[in-house]
């Protein structure tokens, strides 16, 4: 491709940074060179690039953009609405700051930064700041009936041995001995739904790409856990990270994939780290036999939609496909692709080895003694998980996070069951289960709920696009004004809600007005 | 090709082929729309390889590219057609059934090692050989040329090399496969389908054959015209040289910008008894003619055809009222005749197609109604009922063969005429740009963000060897005459290389460094290979 740049050069250490993942350019010939298709099929290098760039020299200067963009054969503007898109990439200096979380939960304890991001997955130990230095990793409180999380604080997340000690690694065994169908036909018999919001029949998913003829197949684990209030996966991840190795590998031997992606969020560098170490420990162990490579994330809500994370592992815009056609047809590089969440990989261990039961992580936040995950039966009424984390004059429960819905203290009994809560127009979504007592100001907590959905739109389909800002300058005249039409509001509220509804492209649009809609209703936010 | 002057493959057939060779071409920049066709092909699968002295924008899309040095093209093609023998990838059955002169050929390319192609055209043996076995291993294979091969005192023998390279893999005649030179023009290919060259007429028919000679005749009337065919553009310079040539009538050309070595161009035009220029500007040429024709634009203010690269006849319609005093070529060519004493009417541009379909077997079904139904067809097109042909040469892998079998000809590197030497080291090519056409005729009217005025571009590297500076304004001169132009480096060249285009000769005039040797059989001028020097301009002391 020629590529046209505008002449910014590259510092030595920009370029070393670049080499550094790439390899050293090939030494230029006068009289031949290589590139074409082997150049552009490296494409998908971009935001690790970009990364090594910025971590090396803090930020994304155009020099450095356009010695990247020469040497994976993209061109700059291109590579520039790449850049801008994702909001950890920098393009110009900045002073070394803090980043605070000043999102729902955080928000609730006075997480207040001068440039306050959205949710970092630590609703558990709020106000959560980013800070790589420092991770936090003290054991995570659990409660409940414990299976998934029965090694989390238990087993040595970074020895091999010690998650082999713990029966680790026999679910594969076992797997192989299985043989690939009768994997797939146990996860389907067993009827797990996903666990990443949407509940599709896992089996289902496993079947159609196992029988999908095109070549060859993607495994992705998705751990872009973004969703508000939710922190599940990275506790998984960073204490238990052997397992979802394992998950991933038996999910790729059952349904024949080639190569397998784990994208993990990038304000989750302990887990990052963890799981990469495991798949290194357990390559060298000579227990993978399938290639799992491990995707950074570069913070972006949206990426957590499976279409819109294949989009970024090949070095784009996250912005989401239409579909179909379906990941399991035309999902990375157009190839059949596997998607699953974490949550989903780790109960594909417990269904090999005959040790499945219906379980389900919740992630309790916001005003409660004891924050943390907590594992419980599916049908478990919502109330026992509040008693277990100590919720005290509850005001409001807010269920599956930013997409999800509010709760009063009447409906606290509802079964966490995909049946239970459907019947009262809720959903389980991811898992997040924030609670807030007769203190919150819920004014403020449905403002942060649609800044964040303004903040997060990829700005690819116009109803989201400017449903989510127009949501956002409404509420917010709604609140402050006293002498608004607040019935006329309310319903244009309801229209945006409807349009975004019925024709965003996705999955953030589709479900960017729920929680607003049901705590406008649920609450006493209104004057009227 | 073997008796037809076109290529022989369609667009869409870049699109579905497996590998491209781009030979002597920059077509990103110099044939657009024929490379958004080969993109989709790249984009289908299709492996590409550019051999290119320079690495070209085309040559940066492309797989491998081989920057051969200029002038060495035969040496490098027969050392593929040595490997692809060796190799045993020669399609040994095509060869005995529809081909004649392979043993010979062989002969020849047997002398041309790796050892020896490396030498001459600097290319690594190793890349040559990978190139060879990809093209002869291919499925679909095509190769596609422009200047870079035509433009040398042996174009011909350039063009006839890449010709046995896919008589020896039989990668002609089947879908997917072919050779094409690639028109500059939109009518380039049809200039040349109407006999508006020297040995042919209406309908590429050669005008020495008496049989086809006596049916002009007979259909005009008892008219009489040469039976020799006539001269080319330099041999034309040469007869005014020599002053048998006194009149000239040129329609649409820039021959004082656009020959080499223009001073002499420009010499020899202004020498003329009587010069006519027929064109849609005030060309460098029409200023210097006794008299001048406005003519109306071909594209846009008269009706009439056009012939592409993959010899699609389409319909050319008016748009426009011509500015006042501009007429249609027909009209002025038709009032000329009558001036000279033959009456030939007012012909609309339909019954002069139509003239030409009864005459050319070739263009006979494609009347206006039909271009219109099928948005053009692709010659040969015999009848009415004929859909026209989307490749040439099936013929050759019908068994037996229809018509005559492809020759394959011997041929033998032959460096170019004016030689690299220590006085003049540098390799001077040519060629175009993107934003510019040609003598700047058509484009320099218009401002482009990427034109930037001309320069001579060389490589960094012979800039710091010289002492010259990006940007310094140098003399560059060859053994015919000297300019002065600005210095821009350029990655894309190696040292001992240095890039000019014709687009600005307002600005500079680069045919008065270019040589006129030129292909004794098409009349081509080698643009592509002057030695020249780079001198720095001693800088006068202010008094």
């Amino acid at each position: 491709m020629d590529i046209r740049t505008t002449g910014g050069p590259a510092t030595v250490d920009e370029m070393a940074a670049v080499d550094g993942l790439l390899g050293a350019p090939e030494p230029s010939h006068h009289h031949v060179a290589y590139g074409g298709r082997a150049l552009r099929s490296e494409r998908h290098l971009l935001l690790p690039v970009l990364h090594a760039i910025q971590d090396r020299v803090g930020w994304v200067s155009r020099g450095a953009l356009e010695y990247a963009c020469r040497r994976l054969s993209i061109p700059p503007a291109e590579a520039y609405g790449v850049v801008s898109f994702y909001a950890r990439f920098a393009l110009e200096r900045r002073a070394q700051t803090v980043e605070v979380c000043d999102d729902i939960v955080c928000q609730l304890v006075g997480g207040r930064g001068e440039h306050g991001v959205n949710c970092l997955g630590q609703c558990d130990r709020a106000p959560a700041t980013l800070d790589e230095v420092r991770p936090v990793a003290a054991r995570p409180t659990l409660g409940g009936e414990i299976r998934l999380l029965k090694r989390v604080g238990v087993v040595d997340p970074e020895s091999l041995d010690s998650y082999r000690d713990h029966g680790g690694f026999a679910a594969l065994l076992r797997a192989r001995e299985m043989g690939a169908q009768a994997v797939i036909r146990e996860v389907g018999e067993s009827g797990l739904l996903g666990r990443g919001g949407a509940a599709f029949p896992t089996g289902r998913k496993w079947e159609s790409v196992a029988r999908a003829s095109a070549r060859p197949h993607y495994l992705v684990c998705n751990g872009d856990e973004s969703e508000p209030g939710t922190f599940k996966d990275r506790v998984l991840m960073e204490h238990d990270p052997f397992a979802l190795v394992e998950g991933m590998a038996i999910a790729a031997f059952a349904t024949g994939c080639e190569k397998g992606y784990i994208y993990i969020r990038d304000e989750y560098p302990l887990a990052r780290r963890r799981v990469a170490h495991s798949i290194a420990q357990a390559r060298a162990a000579g227990l993978l036999d399938v290639e799992i490579e491990v995707r950074r994330g570069a913070g972006a809500y949206i990426c957590g939609e499976e279409t819109a994370l294949f989009n970024s592992i090949e070095g784009k815009r996250g912005e989401p496909r239409n579909k179909p056609p379906f990941p399991v047809e035309v999902g990375l590089f157009g190839k059949p692709t596997l998607v699953n969440n974490v949550e989903t990989l780790f109960n594909v261990i417990d269904i090999v080895n005959d040790e499945f039961g219906d379980t389900r992580i919740f992630c309790v936040s916001g005003h409660v003694d004891r924050p943390g995950v907590y594992e419980v039966p599916l049908g478990t009424p919502l109330r026992s998980v509040l008693d277990m984390a100590g919720a005290a004059n509850v005001q409001c429960v807010l269920l599956g996070g930013a997409a999800g819905s509010f709760l009063t203290p009447a409906q606290l009994d509802v079964p966490l069951s995909f049946e239970g809560t459907r019947a009262i127009g809720a959903t389980m979504g991811s898992g997040a289960v924030i609670v807030f007592d007769e203190t919150a100001d819920m004014k403020k907590v449905l403002l942060r709920i649609a800044r964040f959905f303004r903040d997060e739109s990829c700005g690819q389909c116009v109803p989201c696009r400017v449903g989510t800002k127009r949501q956002e300058e409404i509420l917010e005249r709604m609140f402050q004004a006293r002498d608004g039409d607040e019935h006329a509001d309310v319903m244009l509220l309801g229209d945006i809600a409807q349009a975004m509804r019925d024709a965003s492209i996705c999955g953030l649009g589709q479900t960017a007005a729920n929680a607003i809609a049901s705590g406008l209703t649920q609450l006493k936010v209104l004057n009227g | 090709m073997f008796g037809a002057g076109g290529g022989t493959s369609s667009y869409r057939e870049a699109e579905d082929t497996d590998l491209i060779i781009l030979w002597g071409s920059n077509a990103r920049e110099t044939h657009p729309i024929f490379f958004h066709h080969l993109l989709r092909g790249v984009r289908n699968g299709a492996r590409l390889i550019a051999v290119d002295p320079r690495r070209t924008s085309s040559a940066e899309w492309a797989d491998v590219w081989l920057g051969i040095d200029v002038g060495s093209d035969i040496a490098l093609a027969n050392a593929m057609a040595r490997e692809i023998i060796h190799h045993g990838l020669a399609d040994k059955q095509f060869i005995a059934r529809a081909t004649t002169g392979y043993d010979e050929f062989e002969r020849c390319v047997e002398q041309y090692t790796l050892e020896r192609a490396e030498a001459e055209t600097g290319v690594p043996a190793a890349a040559i050989q990978e190139v060879a076995l990809a093209y002869a291993r291919a499925e679909r294979g095509m190769i596609c040329w422009t200047l870079g091969i035509t433009e040398h005192h042996n174009a011909v023998d350039n063009v006839v090399a890449l010709i046995n390279l896919a008589l020896l893999t039989g990668k002609v005649g089947r879908y997917g496969c072919g050779l094409n030179p690639l028109r500059g023009q939109n009518n380039v290919q049809g200039g040349g389908d109407m006999g508006a060259i020297p040995a042919r007429l209406p309908g590429f028919q050669d005008l020495e054959n008496p049989e086809l000679h006596e049916k002009f005749a007979r259909a005009w009337g008892g008219a009489q015209f040469p039976h020799k065919k006539g001269w080319h553009l330099s041999e034309m310079f040469e007869a005014m040289e020599r002053g048998e040539l006194r009149s000239v009538y040129i329609v649409g050309e820039n021959p004082a910008r656009s020959e080499a070595d223009q001073t002499r161009a420009v010499h020899l035009l202004s020498g003329l008894d009587h010069l006519v220029v027929q064109d849609i500007f005030l060309t460098q040429t029409a200023e210097l003619a006794h008299v001048v024709l406005p003519a109306a634009a071909g594209w846009a203010e008269s009706e009439g055809t056009v012939t592409n690269s993959e010899r699609r006849v389409q319909r050319v319609r008016r748009a426009l009222e011509p500015p006042a005093g501009a007429r249609d070529d027909i009209d002025i060519i038709c009032d000329l005749a009558r001036r000279l004493g033959c009456d030939w009417g007012h012909p609309t541009a339909e019954q002069v197609w139509d003239e030409c379909r009864s005459l050319s077997p070739m263009h006979a079904g494609m009347k206006y109604s039909r271009l219109e139904e099928l948005g053009g067809i692709q010659w040969p097109c015999p009848d009415e009922s004929h859909p026209g042909t989307q490749f040439l040469h099936a013929r050759l892998w019908k068994d037996p063969v229809e018509g005559a079998r492809a020759p394959f000809h011997a041929v033998e590197h032959d460096p170019p005429v004016d030689r690299l030497t220590e006085e003049f080291p540098i390799r001077l090519t040519t060629g175009r740009r993107l934003d510019s056409f040609n003598t700047g005729v058509q484009t320099g009217g218009y401002t482009s963000p990427l034109r930037k005025g001309e320069a001579v571009l060389i490589s960094p590297e012979d800039g710091e060897r010289l002492g010259i500076a990006n940007g310094e304004r140098v003399r560059a001169s060859s053994r015919r005459g000297s300019v002065e132009v600005d210095v821009r480096y350029d990655q894309s060249l190696r040292p001992g290389l240095a890039f000019m285009t014709l687009h600005f000769p307002d600005q500079v005039s680069t045919n008065v460094l270019t040589i006129d040797a030129t292909d004794p059989k098409s009349g081509t001028a080698e643009f592509k290979a002057s030695a020249i020097r780079l001198d720095k301009i001693p800088v006068t002391a202010a008094t």
